[in-house]
């Protein structure tokens, strides 16, 4: 039986009404947000200028698609119905009667399906390995560029170090299927997971010494919050077994995490060194407030302009150091449906079918497009003030 | 100056020692150790065997005397034929000496590659000379054409060029090599039938049809990074006093922009094109295997997917070389051409 095709402008349609979650949840967000900008401080800004808007629009578009995966996509996106094997966008599923919207791949997958759920990869570890990589910058910056001298040779070495790396390499070493037979990845994972613990930990110790009221009840939450997060994620052992990570994306998580925080740690220092001369951290220092006061207090909220937009670009580079990773078959299952794995399997057969190629190249260039769009914004928004 | 260079270089050697020495860590793992046993032995070899192999080929030395034997420091030493007791070559194809002797990279010698069966040094350099090439036309695409945008973006800052130029910008740096390359290829190969989707005939002989699209998928990732950087830059320079002086004269905007603001403007991204390379290796790799053109990408590839330890050691060394000498250029070419900056 030959398969049947729905025209062009129908699978646009059809297209459009499958995100119908994802607009109701765009109108009801950017409705909200654009009534109460006034009140929303640096967010509603971003509601001032049509760059700004476009960027908002495209992260909260994926990070909805994100969310209601399931409702979207109309297959399973591992699931190979060998009739739609290469077929065209806008084939018809027999059995289901539902419709190829991209057309398959050469495994017989929808296409859009495998879409829509690629973006669940990548936004879940693409915001939480920069989170990562903040941690580590700051915790790490902070003293280095606070105190100068021996600290600061020491760890702008390392971060040398690790950024005359080039990436590719990096990945090439650390992600590999050998690795996860030896405890490095473990141990790179235990210790850029405690950087979090510590810096919850002193930012409240430093806060609230002289209030144990409050001081025991923030820690309190951080230890347990934080060992429960760290014991499920580093050694597997949660004991609610809600926590967990497969072993191949805890490996890709930590070689992220390894790759980005030096150039964290090297902005951290660089506004650190710029913001300690400063007359309220003179102020500060003969007040007697302790050096870690200092910095995670009075320093830090004053640079978090400079890395809120850093942030935004970062989540932006590791999604496409994730492609990278997908490209070249690293670290993700090979049937994975993130899209770099994706970009990888189509551009291998580009000369006979394009279709496969272009959802997810388009995907990821269109969500590091609006997040590049969105730090422009806020670097704006920030530098009028 | 000059102490600071020598300064600058001495961190450049120990940073070099201490990154060669991690590589040579990572890919002497007991895991891709035997995955190299594995691979160069025949089909369903026993454990026993794939040991006998490692130790056969000197693999199972104390760690440190052969991160010694590759730097040079330490003499090689020839392995013992189990059958015969005497000395033998470790592999053959490489003519490995048959007597103790220093043979490392102070040597330059760059060791023995396992999966082509050739020496390092014969087939990381032509391959690198082919990397150069493209390079080169990267380079010679992507400055001239970066610059005068950010210039053109920078000259009137918030016109409605500088608008529709930034947001370009900002477009193509938010698509990597991968997702250019799948594009471009679709648009010129596929459709339009223009352009070769495939390098591979390159390496015979370069043409405009199968060279176009490497160079342009690896100079769009950089276009609009150093664009955004000239043209911040430009921005700057267009509000000094200066330019308000040479403007006030009476001179005309075309020749304030290229006689009094250019120059100054164009320190910035000197600094960002040289610190550029080091992206342009990750791209180089992506767009090597991509279009199948053989050069250091592709061979980085090969020797990381083959555990080819000296291969993979070569390329590392050449790579890092790479990041740094750039950023040493950078740094001394920057204090040269802003006589405001004294370097001590």
């Amino acid at each position: 039986m030959p398969v049947q095709y729905i025209s062009g402008f129908t699978v646009v349609l059809e297209v459009l009404s499958r995100f119908w979650p994802v607009w109701i949840a765009l109108v009801i967000v950017m409705g909200a947000s654009f009534a109460y900008k006034k009140k929303l401080a640096l967010y509603g800004q971003l509601f001032d200028s049509g760059v700004g808007i476009v960027g908002v629009g495209i992260c909260l578009f994926w990070l909805f698609t994100a969310i209601f995966a399931a409702t979207i996509s109309p297959f399973n996106p591992l699931a190979q119905v060998p009739i739609m094997k290469d077929v065209l966008p806008g084939a018809i599923e027999p059995q289901s009667g539902l419709t190829y919207l991209f057309g398959g791949d050469k495994l017989a997958r929808d296409v859009f399906s495998r879409m829509v759920y690629g973006s669940q990869i990548v936004l879940i570890i693409a915001p939480a390995a920069t989170g990562f990589a903040l941690m580590v910058g700051i915790t790490l910056g902070l003293p280095a560029g606070y105190y100068g001298g021996k600290i600061d040779t020491v760890l702008s070495f390392l971060a040398n170090l690790v950024l005359a790396f080039p990436v590719i390499l990096l990945f090439y070493l650390l992600v590999t299927p050998g690795i996860m037979d030896t405890p490095i990845p473990y141990g790179m994972a235990g210790v850029f997971f405690l950087f979090p613990i510590i810096f919850f930990s002193v930012l409240f110790w430093t806060r609230y010494k002289n209030r144990p009221d409050r001081l025991y009840i923030l820690l309190g939450i951080t230890l347990i919050l934080g060992g429960w997060i760290y014991a499920g994620l580093v050694f597997d052992a949660d004991p609610l077994k809600i926590v967990h990570i497969d072993p191949n994306q805890l490996n890709i998580f930590v070689a992220v995490v390894f790759a980005s925080s030096p150039g964290v740690f090297r902005i951290v220092r660089g506004l650190v060194m710029d913001i300690k001369t400063r007359d309220y951290v003179a102020a500060a220092q003969t007040r007697g407030e302790s050096p870690w006061y200092i910095m995670l207090w009075e320093i830090l909220p004053n640079a978090r302009g400079p890395l809120i937009v850093d942030a935004c670009l970062r989540i932006g580079y590791t999604t496409i150091l994730l492609g990278t990773l997908g490209y070249f078959g690293l670290g993700l299952a090979p049937e994975s449906p993130d899209w770099g794995t994706a970009i990888k399997d189509a551009s291998r057969l580009l000369r006979s079918f394009i279709h496969p190629a272009l959802p997810p190249t388009i995907a990821l260039m269109s969500f590091v497009l609006g997040l590049n769009l969105l730090a422009d914004s806020l670097r704006e928004q920030s530098m009028k003030d | 100056m000059l102490s600071f260079v020598i300064r600058r270089l001495g961190t450049m050697a120990l940073t070099m020692l201490c990154l060669t020495m991690i590589v040579f860590f990572l890919i002497n793992l007991e895991p891709n150790l035997k995955k190299l046993a594995i691979s160069q032995t025949e089909m369903h070899t026993s454990a026993e065997q794939l040991e006998t192999w490692l130790v056969n080929h000197g693999y199972r030395q104390n760690f440190f005397v052969r991160y010694g034997q590759w730097l040079g420091v330490l003499p090689k030493q020839p392995v013992t034929d189990p059958a015969t007791g005497k000395p033998a070559q470790r592999f053959s194809f490489c003519n490995d000496p048959l007597v103790p002797t220093f043979a490392g990279v102070f040597e330059g010698d760059f060791g023995c590659s396992t999966k082509f069966k050739a020496t390092v040094a014969s087939k990381l350099f032509p391959a690198l000379g082919a990397t150069g090439i493209l390079m080169f036309w990267v380079l010679a695409v992507m400055v001239p054409i970066s610059l005068l945008i950010g210039i053109l973006a920078g000259m009137r800052e918030g016109s409605r060029t500088d608008r529709v130029l930034s947001v370009a910008s900002i477009a193509s740096t938010a698509t990597p090599e991968y997702v250019s390359g799948v594009i471009f290829t679709v648009i010129f190969a596929s459709w339009l039938g223009l352009l070769n989707g495939s390098a591979a005939s390159a390496s015979q002989g370069i043409t405009f049809y199968n060279f176009t699209l490497p160079v342009m998928t690896l100079a769009i990732y950089g276009i609009g990074y150093i664009a955004r950087m000239t043209r911040a830059s430009m921005v700057e320079v267009m509000t000094q006093q200066y330019i308000r002086t040479a403007r006030l004269k009476g001179l005309s905007f075309g020749s304030v922009v290229v006689k009094h603001a250019l120059r100054n403007a164009l320190i910035a991204p000197f600094t960002v094109i040289m610190l550029q390379f080091p992206w342009l290796l990750t791209g180089v790799v992506i767009v090597e295997v991509m279009f199948r053109y053989q050069g250091f990408g592709y061979t980085l590839v090969e020797a990381a997917g083959n555990n080819d330890i000296d291969l993979l050691l070569g390329c590392s060394l050449v790579s890092v070389f790479i990041v740094l000498i750039t950023q040493l250029i950078s740094d001394v070419g920057y204090a040269f051409l802003n006589p405001r900056i004294r370097v001590q």
